[in-house]
């Protein structure tokens, strides 16, 4: 049986062989892999890539203390970009499942409708949702916009929740019971990340603190991105730090969210503060990508 | 000779939903060619085909008109060498030379080669996506392969880097990658390759299967439509689940399965919930039992959560909730949830509802603050009102509050006792009433807080309950909603009731205050409009009306003694008679005597007193009926 570190290892490998970039997590908290560098700024402008990484996605809101057996703070995704997507990228990822010991014909498989928009990041695709036997193991997201940018290629996004496949494959109904190493179980692994990260982040995150982080993170976010127009400098810019305090906000929210900080009213404003800073760096990425011209 | 077409486009899975439309959309664009094509499809494959299309279009003839017979030969050369003939070629017809100029019909596979790229990007789906660039073509998905064939000729063409052919994939995983096919065969390969095309023959399959199965289901024919289009070769498969789960209430258990999980549910043979479901594979056999086991586990991880949700709700009661839905925003302008349920709980008090009714009102939202409803918010309202049942609340209050965002459809029914249609009134008209007055007012298809349905719903309880409110009182005066549900009033009538628009017209010129009573005198006016007499009578009333208001006359003294012996007097006697009697038993005498006066007696005379007069009493007769219907708004044959 499959270990859940074989089983990355073997969808790694499976698309290495396919000419993606076998890149490793980002190291900033984000809450999907599609919000890493690697995919929202990559996505952008005409330059073709292929990557994939594994994302440990942290959403505060959906943490249990480590005692529901299928939900968890922080999940492991694997992302992989195909940019452009190719004719047979559905066939390609039905592939990778055969690779990790899935055989097709004796499941049932079904793409099911499930369209993708992150009003924070201002990106949307269209899709589906990949069921193997009733479960969603994947989404799969062709992106049309980023950053409020039309995409000029339209890459694939492919989306695995690896707990899930690795249940499915191990059979197991708790994914504390999966088993990460030999010997290891994931409950073993990461219990008391789930734990204490539930405690913190529903009971004991100081939101003052949080909020004034926040604002710190957007004010530094802003103070770049309004220096970049006037930068003499532009292909040195640093952007991709600015991206960083982007995220920065992105997560700080997601814990205030989580905290019960946010009503229903202010959400839409924090949303929106962040998507200003999301799409004003994708912007000004596209335009240091082609040169620095433009603004 | 006339040849057989195939189209097949290719593509990956398209939305189940949005295929019947898709189909019927590209039948339309193909009779743009004059082609009358037979459609099917699965979830990766839209196909048209169509019999006997002519090998070739009909050639075409055309007179062209040259110069005089008296121009000079240079002229009559220079037109004869334009049509590519000698001069002795060209006919005369009158004063003129001319030349019948025939031009052979096109080839149909060409006239197609060139079509059916457009026709195909044409069909219309409800979103689109790009997938070759930026400005490349859209469609539902990205387009694959296409099979275009006219008899055994590929009709060539490229779309989207797609070049057309005569290949075709099966099933993802049990049939070929790729299997050539003819017209002949097309269907018998795709099935030998497990796709089945025809949705009927999908659609009967699972229904076979389920009956295979010998569990009865609850019937859910919209789940069947949804998974005859979101497979290629379905197979039903029945799993089971812990009877435990079965005191969990049936609304959330079937939801869990129905919504999330694409399974029937299954009825035990005394019609209650079993513990098993049926769900239907997109592939052929489950010989190993994977796939059932497979979803067992993910719906008993599915119903752990739900009853997770259910217990850990039952520790707050719905009446401890209240104070929390201060924290719930109902809408940006309109305020919290907290004192929406204010407004509510004292709209049905003022519409006369008693302690359970203003009971529900106060718990209706409480719902929204526990984490069942917060995990499948369509179960809204059911939910509170399952906890209110648990918690002790008294029949009419739970149901009140299960039932308080019916009607959701115009197919729906309207809450089952009266407390709940009071508060769903309530509920219904603060939102309109709120929405109006800070301006979120519905444009075109722009309605985004639902305020179409809100408005149907209120105006289908007032009319089904029945309830006599005055719709005026209702809308609190304000002119547009007003408007606004006078347009739901009579699509009600028309689109749902069925009552033609000058039924609905004519009752409501007489008055849509009381909705219940505008309801009976529509169905009045249906009955008697077929009787010989009615239509004549109609006609009248409309000429009495332009006679009317051409004099500008809007009422005045009537004398008797001014009228003339005869047909006028006549018609004043019977008016007399028919006087507060109901409508069906008046018309028969009444028709006769209003044609007689028209065929014998001048309305605008030279008489100022005696036209007057004259004017006064057929105002007396229209206004007779007045408050029954406005004749002169049925549109009669005469």
């Amino acid at each position: 049986m499959d270990t859940f570190q074989d089983i990355i290892r073997k969808l790694k490998a499976y698309w290495a062989e396919r000419g993606c970039i076998i890149q490793e997590p980002y190291d900033i908290e984000v809450g999907a892999g599609t919000m890493c560098p690697e995919t929202f700024l990559r996505v952008l402008g005409p330059k073709p890539y292929r990557v994939a990484y594994v994302q440990p996605s942290r959403r505060p809101a959906d943490g249990r203390y480590g005692d529901n057996p299928n939900r968890l703070y922080k999940h492991w995704q694997l992302q992989i970009i195909l940019k452009p997507s190719p004719a047979d990228v559905i066939e390609l990822y039905l592939g990778s499942l055969e690779a990790i010991g899935i055989d097709l014909t004796q499941h049932d498989i079904k793409f099911e409708e499930d369209n993708w928009e992150s009003p924070t990041l201002g990106a949307w695709g269209i899709g589906w949702q990949v069921m193997l036997d009733g479960l969603e193991v994947t989404q799969f997201t062709y992106f049309q916009q980023c950053g409020g940018i039309d995409l000029d290629l339209v890459p694939a996004e492919l989306t695995y929740g690896l707990e899930r496949l690795t249940g499915f494959l191990q059979v197991k109904d708790s994914v504390y019971d999966i088993t990460w190493a030999p010997g290891f179980s994931y409950g073993d692994v990461r219990f008391q990340d789930e734990l204490q990260f539930s405690v913190y982040n529903f009971e004991m995150a100081d939101v003052d603190t949080l909020w004034k982080l926040f604002a710190l993170h957007e004010q530094e976010a802003a103070r770049l991105l309004s220096a970049y127009p006037k930068s003499t400098e532009k292909p040195r810019f640093p952007l991709l730090p600015a991206y960083d305090q982007v995220l920065k906000c992105s997560n700080l929210f997601n814990t205030l969210d989580s905290r019960g900080a946010i009503s229903v009213t202010e959400r839409v404003g924090v949303i929106q503060r962040v998507r200003k800073l999301a799409v004003g760096v994708a912007q000004a990425w596209v335009d240091q990508q082609a040169g620095g011209g433009a603004q | 000779m006339s040849l057989p077409f195939l189209l097949e486009i290719g593509t990956e899975e398209i939305p189940d939903w949005m295929i019947p439309t898709a189909l019927a959309s590209l039948q339309h664009q193909l009779e743009s060619l004059g082609i009358t094509a037979r459609t099917d499809a699965t979830p990766r494959r839209l196909v048209a085909r169509a019999d006997n299309l002519p090998e070739r279009l009909p050639d075409t003839e055309e007179l062209v008109t040259g110069p005089r017979t008296n121009a000079p030969a240079k002229a009559v050369e220079g037109f004869a060498r334009k049509q590519g003939v000698a001069p002795a070629d060209l006919a005369v017809e009158g004063d003129y030379y001319t030349f019948l100029r025939k031009t052979p019909g096109r080839r149909m596979i060409d006239v197609l080669a060139e079509a059916l790229p457009g026709i195909i990007l044409k069909i219309t789906f409800p979103k689109t996506m790009y997938w070759t660039g930026k400005n490349g073509p859209r469609f539902i998905r990205p387009i694959r392969w296409i099979v275009a064939l006219l008899g055994d000729s590929v009709i060539p063409f490229e779309l989207a880097g797609v070049h057309s052919g005569k290949q075709t994939p099966g099933h993802r995983r049990l049939g070929a990658a790729s299997a050539p096919i003819s017209i002949a065969t097309y269907e018998r390969v795709l099935r030998a390759n497990f796709v089945i095309l025809s949705a009927a023959e999908r659609r009967r399959r699972i229904e076979d299967g389920i009956a295979a199965l010998g569990v009865r289901l609850k019937a859910d024919a919209a789940l069947l439509e949804t998974l005859t289009y979101l497979t290629e070769f379905p197979t039903p498969i029945v799993g089971d689940f812990d009877p435990q789960f079965l005191e969990l209430p049936e609304e959330v258990l079937i939801t869990v399965m129905r919504h999330h999980q694409k399974y029937f549910s299954v009825a035990d043979p005394n019609g209650h919930l079993a513990a098993r479901f049926v769900a239907v594979m997109n592939t052929n056999a489950d010989p190993q039992g994977l796939v059932r086991r497979g979803n067992e586990r993910v719906l008993r991880a599915r119903f752990d959560d739900a009853r997770f949700f259910w217990q850990s709700d039952q520790r707050k009661k719905l009446a401890d909730r209240v104070a929390d839905l201060a924290h719930v925003t109902f809408q940006a302008k309109l305020g919290t949830y907290l004192e929406k349920t204010e407004r509510v709980a004292a709209l049905v008090k003022e519409l006369g509802g008693d302690e359970n009714a203003i009971r529900a009102a106060l718990l209706a939202k409480c719902d929204l603050t526990t984490e069942l409803v917060k995990e499948f918010t369509e179960l809204q309202g059911v939910v509170g009102g399952l906890y209110a049942r648990t918690q002790g609340d008294p029949e009419a209050v739970w149901q009140a509050i299960y039932d308080h965002y019916k009607p959701e459809s115009m197919e729906d029914a309207i809450p089952r006792n009266h407390a709940g249609r009071l508060v769903s009134l309530a509920d219904k008209l603060d939102t309109l009433r709120g929405c109006f007055r800070v301006g979120l007012i519905p444009t075109g298809s722009r309605d985004p807080f639902a305020l179409r349905r809100a408005a149907q719903g209120i105006v289908k309880i007032l009319i089904e309950a029945p309830l006599n409110f005055p719709l005026v009182t209702l809308a609190a005066g304000d002119q547009q909603l007003i408007a606004f549900l006078e347009d739901r009033v009579k699509f009600y009538f028309r689109d749902i009731r069925g009552f033609s628009y000058d039924e609905v017209n004519a009752a409501m010129a007489a008055g849509w205050n009381d909705l219940p009573e505008l309801a009976a005198r529509l169905t009045r006016l249906q009955e008697i409009r077929p009787t010989p007499d009615f239509e004549p009578l109609a006609a009248s009333f409309k000429r009495i009306k332009n006679i009317l208001r051409q004099a500008a006359f809007t009422g005045g003294p009537f004398t008797p003694g001014l009228l003339e012996d005869g047909p006028e007097r006549d018609l004043f006697d019977e008016i007399n008679r028919s006087a507060g009697q109901p409508i069906e038993r008046v018309i028969g005498a009444l028709r006769p005597k209003v044609d007689l006066y028209f065929d014998k007696v001048l309305v605008n005379v030279q008489d100022q007193a005696v036209r007057a007069n004259r004017l006064a009493m057929l105002h007396d007769l229209l206004e007779q009926f007045r408050t029954f219907a406005d004749f002169s708004e049925i549109v009669t044959n005469s």
